[in-house]
């Protein structure tokens, strides 16, 4: 039985979108509704989905830099809402977030190795003496020459920006990484090396990982489990292998049809999926996806389909599988 | 080739200058685009691919400059053309879709307004007949409700509504020819398979030619017949897709096609290129991939190689492939 | 052949490892700018002259001599004389000193305010920013001028003394010119407090302390100096204008603006040019250069550099 790292129970988090003052409907946005998974130490959990699934506001949510409208996050068995300001710094530590945009989650006006090295000298993992050091070994594992620890961010190119930004995160020496599309701004090139530099730190420190992304190939490459997310739900939920070997929900199903195969050799059957992702302020009734469905029925627009384990650790939401 | 060749490009060289110097965006650049084909330049970011299509249409920024070269287009150097006669020829006979689908479009104007703009201007259509006609387009394009979506403005839209919006436009006047920059780079995976899916339905049937900048081989994989790979502002191979996929040369091309993870690979870890995209002000003389070659040679780091072809329509720019009196 | 993991570390090691601090690169670019560094040395020299032209000066500020009065330009009197036989260059430096300290007391207790409240505005939002806001929307809602006008009049009701009206000119100069700063501030901090690398900081468990030491206030610095910089051109001419009026420097006390009062003499103004068009050419060509020198460092300054 292996050790649960992080739990997530029933989130929710609605952002209320008042229209004016004038207007009395108060509208509000479901960016999560209702969202349950667990991730177990040297899992890495891939949440896949396309923009608006709510993917990013789950990231932030569970690390609370947002507030959370319903539910639950437990981290080792802590209540992360419940913790007080001295405990939530103790979480800091052990919990960290690599952003998606690597020009601009580091401040322009620092130097990066002071940029690597300021939260440890807060939390006491290094002194003012031996920071140094300490920062020059964090950027040695994560590609980066000591030299360009002198620098500023606006010196470097995407990939190395990445790099640093990854640095930072892991020079607290956290357990648990959150990635929100950690590799959606680089070059294929640059990607590969950032792809491989997560594998090879968690192989070296038993990091686990939740890794956002709307990739499925780097999906598949990197994640242990995976769930895939629409309009703010899980659709799907399963080991890496199950899931692609053997996808059951419709939306699913499109998503890996979709995903353009770099081989001209390669003719198949595409499922188009009709239409846009609808608003999250008004979602349709039962199944979101009904309304973009190839299979969808009468009975998806009045009954919500139950999320519910068809075997096999596997788990989707769909009536008709 | 298909056919004759409907844009022909030689020897472009497009230069910016900057504070830290001249930046070779587009050097030495040329390719040609038949009749009713597609042709895809594949790259990275400031490898020049979208600074080759702005300079085709004459779009690049301030600080640049088209130094050198040709653009033929159905015969007339576009770069010998008067404002006036590019203007025509823009959304005429060229039409353009850009990345940003949700900047290219005038907030402030409906999406009707917009789109009657070009048939208005280049087919000369009466105001009610640019109407219809872009009525027709909305529907043509898979938008159901074509009627009320004219009277709408860009914010109430979704983005792949918009781009699908800019396809209409850059299609309104029957061009021969559409440049579609990064059309899909902003739009999620199942939205882009709807684009691309129009993009082939639309060449089908008008017959066009369409110059499509990616960065996504699978994109490419699926739409290109004939791929240009550029690298530092050059072009390093070109070829046939299936050769490309099949055969690729360069080992820029070969690293490119090896470092995407694909759906049911599975395997360790995934090859890297190793080390970064050079500076292009700071380029010396020797081959701009060389630092980041594993089979680097020491003529590599004396002179670029040129672009030679080394079997039907398939050039390499590589001394691996010069025989071996080079090595 | 070489593999691919020592190519990584056979990158070339750039000759210059450490960059040097941003301010020093921000000074680099600023010297490119010619017109800015023209107007950078021109305020030096204006500075030079207010300050320590005077010791150069034989002749006695308040001095007067009826004897010499109204002299045009010569020798001995460079700019001349006025009315009362001062020497107009001697007024004219003091002046500058006068002048030039009021525009930079008045920036800077501006600032110092503007960027307190607009920080705290902007940091704790809520009720503290609903109050602070409204209080500047207030002062904004009036016009300058007018409001400078009332109370440099109700100055000279009161009868204070001239030496002292010079700091209280500068208080009002403060007063009038806060808002807009805080205001400034307030946007910054706000949208600063959006940016991912502020994030950041919340993850990495930062300190209150550190995140505004660190990484707010550095960030809005470069806009501060910029806006302080045109600032005190501002306050030099709210300055120039109250004086040139009468209700701001009164003299004896000489300041730019009311040595320009002699163009209200018609024959002052006719006959006697020396006496305004000195003063009026200093304050022209000092707030022009402050004004080219604020562009230049905005230019200078900007953070996101080009790429």
């Amino acid at each position: 039985m292996s050790e649960t790292l992080l739990e997530v129970k029933n989130l929710k988090k609605y952002y209320s979108s008042s229209k004016g003052i004038f207007s009395k409907k108060n509208e509000s946005v479901k960016a999560v509704d209702g969202v349950s998974f667990t991730i177990e130490k040297g899992d890495v959990f891939g949440l896949v989905g396309e923009s608006g699934s709510g993917k990013s506001t789950i990231g932030k949510t569970i690390l609370r830099l947002h507030d959370k409208t319903e539910g639950e996050v437990r981290f080792k068995g802590e209540d992360v809402f419940s913790l007080i300001k001295k405990d939530l710094r103790r979480l800091r530590v052990q919990t960290q977030l690599v952003f998606q945009d690597p020009f601009s989650s580091l401040n322009p006006r620092i130097r990066v190795g002071d940029a690597i090295g300021e939260a440890m000298v807060q939390h006491g993992l290094a002194t003012n003496k031996d920071v140094r050091e300490k920062v020059l070994q964090v950027m040695e594992t994560c590609g980066l020459s000591p030299y360009h620890a002198d620098r500023y961010p606006h010196e470097f190119s995407g990939g190395q920006r990445q790099r640093i930004v990854i640095a930072r995160a892991m020079a607290l020496n956290p357990e648990f990484l959150v990635m929100d599309e950690p590799v959606a701004a680089l070059d294929v090139s640059i990607q590969a090396q950032i792809i491989n530099l997560f594998s090879e730190l968690r192989k070296k420190n038993g990091l686990s990982y939740l890794f956002i992304s709307h990739d499925l190939s780097v999906v598949e490459h990197l994640c242990t489990k995976i769930a895939i997310m629409y309009l703010g739900n899980i659709v799907e939920m399963a080991t890496k292998e199950e899931l692609f070997d053997n996808p059951l929900h419709p939306y699913t199903k499109a998503l890996l049809s979709a995903v353009p195969i770099p081989d001209p050799r390669v003719k198949r059957e595409r499922i188009i999926l009709k239409g846009d992702i609808p608003s999250p302020v008004n979602p349709p009734s039962g199944c979101k996806f009904r309304t973009r469905c190839p299979i969808a029925t009468e009975l998806c627009a009045e009954k919500v389909p139950e999320f519910r384990d068809v075997g096999n650790e596997h788990f989707t939401a769909c009536h008709y599988v | 080739m298909l056919s004759e060749a409907l844009l022909e490009v030689k020897n472009l060289e497009t230069n910016f200058y900057t504070e830290e110097g001249v930046v070779k965006a587009v050097n030495n650049v040329s390719f040609s685009i038949g009749e009713q084909e597609t042709v895809c330049i594949v790259g990275e970011s400031g490898c020049g691919k979208s600074i080759t299509s702005l300079s085709i249409m004459q779009l690049i920024p301030e600080s640049g400059k088209i130094e050198n070269g040709e653009v033929n287009f159905a015969g007339r150097n576009l770069l010998e053309m008067s404002k006036k006669e590019i203007n025509r020829l823009r959304g005429n006979d060229i039409g353009m879709i850009f990345q940003e689908p949700m900047t290219s479009l005038n907030p402030v104007y409906t999406i009707g307004q917009q789109m009657i703009e070009p048939l208005q201007e280049h087919l000369l259509l009466s105001r009610k007949d640019a109407y219809k006609k872009a009525q027709e387009l909305i529907t043509l394009l898979g938008i159901p409700n074509s009627e009320k979506i004219i009277n709408m403005y860009p914010h109430e839209l979704s983005g792949g509504m918009l781009q699908r919006i800019m396809i209409g436009i850059a299609i309104s006047c029957n061009p021969r020819l559409i440049i579609a920059d990064e059309p899909t780079t902003a739009l999620d995976v199942t939205i882009q398979a709807q684009i691309l899916d129009i993009l082939r339905d639309i060449k089908k049937e008008l017959n066009t030619s369409i110059l499509l900048i990616t960065h996504d081989l699978g994109v490419v994989a699926e739409m290109a017949d004939y791929v240009i790979v550029m690298y530092a502002g050059k072009i390093v191979e070109r070829g046939p897709v299936m050769e490309m996929y099949t055969n690729p040369q360069h080992p820029y091309t070969k690293g490119l096609l090896k470092a995407k993870p694909l759906i049911g690979e599975r395997k360790e870890s995934l090859f890297t290129i190793a080390g970064q995209v050079p500076n292009l002000a700071e380029l010396s003389d020797s081959c701009y991939f060389a630092d980041r070659c594993e089979h680097r040679m020491d003529i590599c780091l004396k002179k670029h190689p040129e672009l030679k072809e080394t079997s039907a329509n398939h050039s390499v720019s590589c001394y691996l492939y010069e025989g071996e009196a080079v090595r | 052949m070489e593999t691919v993991k020592q190519l990584i570390y056979k990158e070339k090691k750039p000759v210059k490892v450490k960059s040097p601090s941003l301010w020093k690169q921000t000074y680099r670019r600023l010297k490119k700018n010619k017109l800015a560094m023209i107007s950078l040395f021109f305020l030096i020299f204006m500075f030079l002259l207010s300050f320590v032209g005077p010791y150069f000066s034989p002749y006695i500020l308040d001095r007067t001599d009826i004897a010499y009065a109204n002299r045009p330009p010569s020798a001995s009197h460079w700019l001349g004389t006025d009315n009362y036989g001062r020497d107009v260059l001697t007024r004219l430096m003091m002046a500058g000193q006068i002048s030039l300290t009021i525009g930079l007391a008045s920036m800077f207790l501006s600032i110092v305010i503007g960027a307190f409240l607009g920080a705290v505005s902007g940091f704790y939002r809520g009720v503290v920013d609903l109050v602070i806001m409204r209080l500047a929307d207030i002062l904004m809602s009036i016009p300058g001028l007018p409001l400078l006008l009332i109370m440099g009049a109700i100055l000279s009701e009161w009868k204070v003394p001239s030496e002292y009206r010079l700091y209280i000119i500068m208080i009002m100069l403060s007063v009038v010119g806060w808002p807009a700063l805080a205001r400034l501030v307030r946007g910054q901090i706000l949208s600063l407090r959006e940016q991912p690398f502020m994030q950041a900081t919340e993850v990495l468990g930062l300190s209150d302390r550190r995140k505004i030491f660190h990484h707010l206030i550095p960030n809005t610095l470069p806009l501060l100096l910029v806006v302080a910089t045109l600032n005190v051109a501002g306050s030099i001419l709210s300055e120039s204008a109250l004086s040139f009026l009468g209700l701001g420097v009164v003299p004896p006390t000489p300041s730019w603006g009311n040595m320009m009062d002699a163009a209200n003499n018609y024959m002052d103004f006719r006959k006697r040019p020396w006496l305004w068009i000195p003063p009026g050419l200093t304050i022209f060509l000092t707030v022009v250069s402050i004004n080219l020198l604020g562009d230049g460092l905005r230019d200078a300054l900007d953070p996101k550099m080009k790429r």
